[in-house]
């Protein structure tokens, strides 16, 4: 099956400084993209070239295996956007303006009733059809936003920082909604929340200076590492001789990375801790791998081998 | 999806209040005009009607309407046009359309279009003028369907001009003043002297190609200008969206 998104190193200058350069991925149906990076690292830049906003200086975009130079309408129809701010006419009703995006989105005027009425249904939206937009509050505002890109069924979603201004009952609604599309196309979502990025990607892609320094599978959850913390000082000597533990790397005087060996879990550890007298403030799974690949990649100045990162997080 | 464009753009333009105080504002200024013209025609008919004059209402009254109404509208269409793409542009909404399966082409003829339909309204008003003196006397019918003809000509031309002028620019300020400024040239450009070499001056006026249309005169050359100036202003306005999304 063709990529959804097909990426050929691509490169967008404004005059001297180069916005993105030489960037190439793809994105695969069912597949939850993330893409972080510091600011100004070009990710917006290049949501807005997959999406026809911006032309590219150079390189090649295709949208489910058509380019998007050579046949642009066609390209654009398997697609839906979500820029940086939503699109909104602040003058117009929701159901209006969705109105409108479902007909430009092609849909015909019989059939966009009932795609207005999903995409409210889908994004929270229904008892806002009749309420101005300018009038509506960030969140729903976000939501619209939202739903504009869905109206249309796209099998390409690109949402340029979807959670961003919303509460957090909001945040789990918009991320419980992208798994759902994910179901039945591709996503590709950007973003500065690292959590989030844990919780809804399949991969991730990591932007800076408009490079791409790092390209792997979001970290699952690390089974075999856990963190501790104790309550007092010296104590990390007991862990070693711990019954499982195959490693221990202390972080700070209190806290430390245990790798754990066989079929030992996190309760046996406690367990055993408290039974050799250990003061235990804090146990939990070791989750931080995406936040130490993205310091190191961002603001770190080693050249990175990928490949060996990639490997650790696997 | 030219109609679906037109048709959100005249909504927003009814839903604010700037379309209907700009057509208030046109209709209560050329309706005064009218009134004047009547007044002094009123003076005038015995000093006619004893010296046998040709001169009749539309020669006295119709043609001197719409000879300073085309200047009123002048005055009033930049402040419509100005915000059509400018105001897309710094809102941010113009990726929707931009990230939509319709072409650029197809944006800005929805736009203008829509204003077509604003203007087209107004010109269904301002005749309404002079047809109203029907109910008292006569008009030279034809004549005053050529002067609509120039007049709707010259409503699509600075509607074309200030569509492109807004293309230019983030800011519906810097599009109005541009328009106004284009717009002035072009109606003032023919005052520069009257000797041989001023003829190309003459011929890009918008007056020179405008009054004919007063006297019921239709020359192909004037409709050519007019068509000419409005292709081109559309054609620029779409090229200069398209280089923007490639200039950023």
């Amino acid at each position: 099956m063709a990529a959804l998104i097909h990426i050929e190193n691509l490169s967008r200058r404004y005059g001297d400084h180069c916005a993105v350069e030489d960037l190439s991925f793809e994105l695969q149906p069912g597949e939850v993209l993330g893409f972080l990076g510091p600011n100004g690292a070009g990710k917006s830049t290049t949501m807005q070239i997959i999406s026809g906003v911006l032309a590219p200086s150079s390189g090649r975009v295709r949208l489910d295996g058509i380019d998007l130079r050579q046949d642009p309408i066609q390209a654009k129809s398997a697609l839906g956007y979500l820029p940086e701010t939503p699109p909104l006419y602040p003058e117009m009703r929701v159901d209006e303006y969705l109105r409108f995006c479902a007909r430009i989105h092609r849909i015909s005027a019989a059939d966009s009733e009932r795609a207005v009425a999903r995409a409210k249904t889908r994004c929270g939206l229904s008892p806002m059809g009749s309420r101005v937009i300018g009038n509506l509050s960030k969140g729903y505002q976000q939501r619209v936003g939202i739903a504009q890109a869905i109206i249309h069924n796209p099998r390409i979603i690109i949402l340029d920082e979807p959670t961003s201004g919303l509460d957090p009952n909001q945040v789990r609604e918009i991320r419980s909604l992208i798994r759902d599309l994910a179901e039945a196309c591709g996503v590709l979502l950007s973003t500065h929340i690292l959590p989030e990025v844990q919780s809804l990607c399949d991969r991730v892609l990591i932007l800076h200076q408009g490079r791409l320094v790092y390209s792997g599978p979001v970290s699952q959850r690390q089974q075999n590492r856990l963190l501790v913390t104790l309550g007092t000082d010296g104590d990390g000597a007991l862990l070693a001789d711990l019954p499982g533990v195959s490693a221990v790397e202390p972080l700070d005087p209190r806290q430390f990375r245990l790798t754990l060996a066989g079929s030992h879990g996190p309760a046996d550890i406690a367990e055993a801790i408290v039974r050799q007298g250990g003061r235990l403030c804090e146990l939990r799974d070791d989750q931080d791998d995406l936040e130490r690949i993205f310091s190191q990649v961002t603001l770190g100045q080693i050249a990175f081998d990928q490949a060996t990162l990639a490997e650790r997080v696997q | 999806m030219i109609r679906a464009v037109a048709g959100r753009e005249l909504r927003a333009l009814f839903l604010s209040p700037l379309a209907w105080s700009l057509l208030g504002v046109a209709m209560i200024i050329l309706a005064w005009l009218f009134l004047v013209q009547i007044e002094s025609f009123m003076q005038l008919q015995p000093k006619l009607i004893a010296g046998a004059s040709e001169l009749g209402v539309t020669d006295l009254v119709v043609a001197p309407l719409f000879d300073s109404g085309a200047m009123v509208l002048l005055l009033l269409t930049p402040l419509l046009t100005m915000r059509l793409l400018s105001e897309e542009q710094r809102s941010g909404t113009i990726r929707l359309l931009f990230s939509a399966p319709i072409s650029t082409a197809q944006i800005v003829l929805g736009k203008y279009l829509a204003m077509l339909g604003v203007f087209g309204l107004l010109l269904l008003l301002i005749a309404l003028l002079p047809l109203s003196l029907l109910l008292g006397g006569t008009l030279d019918l034809g004549r005053l369907a050529a002067t609509l003809l120039g007049m709707g000509l010259l409503l699509a031309c600075y509607s074309a001009i200030g569509l492109f002028l807004s293309s230019l620019t983030e800011q519906p300020a810097v599009a109005a003043i541009s328009s106004y400024g284009l717009l002035l040239f072009l109606w003032i450009v023919n005052l520069s002297g009257s000797d041989d070499r001023s003829g190309l001056f003459e011929w890009l006026s918008l007056t020179s190609h405008y009054r004919p249309f007063l006297d019921g005169v239709v020359r192909s050359g004037d409709l050519a200008y007019f068509l000419l100036l409005i292709i081109a202003s559309l054609l620029m306005a779409i090229h200069h969206l398209e280089s923007r999304r490639r200039g950023g």
